[in-house]
């Protein structure tokens, strides 16, 4: 096409990842595009739970989370209201001695690395949460964990993107090609750089990347202002998160602004169908109800499930992928894409433009070494 | 006759038949806004079956309950906002 432009960089992809990486892009001066074929941000994005969290299953997990957390916490003064974003702190339950010892592990492992937390003691607790059970250990509170509404936060980075000149090109991406892009319907969209930010179905594009589809629930509560007052997870959540082969429920439970609660979640393997799973469900909510037994007297709005695109070491794949030049790979987020949006279009950028990263990008290079050290916590 | 209890609305004492449902109780008694939108608005009833979530009231402390989905009580306490 004569009179097309030439992008310096195409995004396949306007989920929070994409957003995230279009208003770097912009930001930094460059001639941006993404391309999209359906809402921005209503994939994943817009099934996920929007927890900025802090995670420690490995040190790589960790430090990525912790500095996009950080940068979160740069933005929180321009995000709209609509973002609702909300500092509630996490609570990490533990329900028993042994627990309440990996709490305490993991408050030591946060406070080496400047990261604040503190434990409560079963009083504690059941003063901050009063709905919790009685009988609880205890439990460790991340103060500066957040919680936001993705699909909001998704809108404004891209908005910030178009304001800086960025553009949305409504289209299904059909391959790469030679110089740019093939689209569904014949259209070519030729680009210097393409970065390929499709989550889930960022396979569709490269066949051999290390993705699998991890299915997850969440339902949603009408409005119980005063319910619930932080992110309340039990701490074998990360057990459930860890584990790369079985089906798992954890409790994790988050207090929306409008009053509503999510409850969450599962993980499921070879799940293809979006379908909501009433077994699945039933065994969701018990695990929650085992934790706060009035949930059950609330009435719920809406069930549904969402496809995390999961890597072997639960790491994201950010940098140039291998064997295609030009093509740059932001994607793996599993389920803390929303928490690292942030950091992975900022290591990228730093790739794509050689310029200094605050993080080591080394464990997140689509082309690393499988890590062999064992997991955490 | 059938038989009349009394409720509470917002504090205020009414009687009602038995059977009437808690929706009926408050339209009766020239209450019509049930509940507030989010952003504000006046919500009151609509489909009277149970389906369109509208006619939500606090009855006994109990929020969201579908007024149109049950019959009042003696002693029954209904707030609507
Ligand atoms: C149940 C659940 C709970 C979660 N909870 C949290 C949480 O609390 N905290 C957290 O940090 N993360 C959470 N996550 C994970 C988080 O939602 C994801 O990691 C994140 O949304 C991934 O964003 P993305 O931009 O990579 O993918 P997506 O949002 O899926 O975006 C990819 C986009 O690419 C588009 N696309 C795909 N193919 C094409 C094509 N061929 N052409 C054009 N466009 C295309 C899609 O339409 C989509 O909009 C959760 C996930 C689930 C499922
Ligand atoms: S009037 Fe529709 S649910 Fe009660």
């Amino acid at each position: 096409m004569p009179n097309s432009p030439v992008w310096d960089i195409a995004i396949i992809g306007a989920g929070i990842v994409g957003c995230a990486c279009a208003a770097a892009a912009a930001a930094a001066g460059l001639r941006t595009a993404v391309i999209e074929s359906q809402t921005p941000g209503g994939g994943t994005t817009a099934a996920g739970m929007g927890h900025i969290v802090v995670m420690d299953d490995s040190p790589a997990q960790f430090a990525l989370t912790r500095y996009s957390q950080l940068l979160w916490q740069e933005w929180a003064p321009e995000l709209p209201q609509g973002v609702e974003y909300s500092r509630c702190g996490t609570l990490w339950l533990a329900r028993d001695e042994t627990e309440l010892r990996l709490a305490v592990a993991k408050q030591q492992a946060y406070r080496s690395q400047g990261v604040p937390a503190e434990m409560l003691d079963a009083g504690a607790l059941a003063a901050a949460e009063p709905k919790l059970r009685p009988g609880l250990a205890g439990a460790m509170l991340a103060a500066e964990d957040a919680v936001l509404y993705p699909p909001a936060a998704a809108k404004f980075f891209l908005d910030r993107a178009r304001a800086q000149g960025a553009c949305l090109i409504q289209g299904e991406c059909a391959a790469l090609a030679e110089g740019g892009i093939k689209l569904r319907d014949g259209r070519r969209v030729a680009a210097g750089e393409i970065v390929l930010a499709a989550g889930a179905q960022s396979t569709g594009f490269m066949p051999g990347l290390p993705i699998a589809p991890r299915k997850g629930h969440l339902l949603i509560t009408d409005r119980y202002p005063g319910w619930l007052h932080h992110q309340v997870v039990e701490l074998g959540y990360l057990r459930s998160a860890h584990s790369l082969a079985e089906d798992s429920v954890a409790c994790n439970l988050q207090p929306r602004l409008s009053g509503q609660i999510l409850i969450g979640s599962s993980r499921q393997y070879g799940a293809t169908s979006a379908a909501v799973e009433p077994g699945m469900l039933a065994r969701m909510l018990q695990r929650a109800m085992d934790y706060m037994p009035e949930l059950a007297q609330l009435s719920s709005i809406r069930a549904w499930t969402g496809f995390r695109a999961a890597t072997p070491d639960k790491l994201p794949l950010i940098g140039a992928a291998e064997g295609h030049p030009h093509v740059w790979l932001a994607t793996g987020h599993e389920g803390l894409g929303i928490t690292t949006a942030p950091a992975t279009a900022a290591l990228l950028l730093a790739q794509m433009t050689g310029t200094p990263a605050a993080i080591p990008a080394a464990p997140y290079l689509p082309d690393r070494q499988p890590e062999t050290g064992e997991a955490h916590a | 006759m059938p038989e009349r209890v009394r409720v509470k609305v917002n504090g205020r004492e009414l009687e009602m038949p038995a059977e009437a449902s808690v929706a009926a109780a408050l339209m009766s008694a020239g209450v019509s806004g049930l509940r507030r939108s989010r952003t504000g608005e006046p919500r009151g009833p609509v489909c009277g079956m149970g389906v369109c979530m509208e006619c939500r009231v606090r009855v006994d402390g109990r929020a969201h309950q579908r007024a149109c989905q049950f019959s009042c009580r003696e002693g029954m306490e209904i707030e609507c906002r």
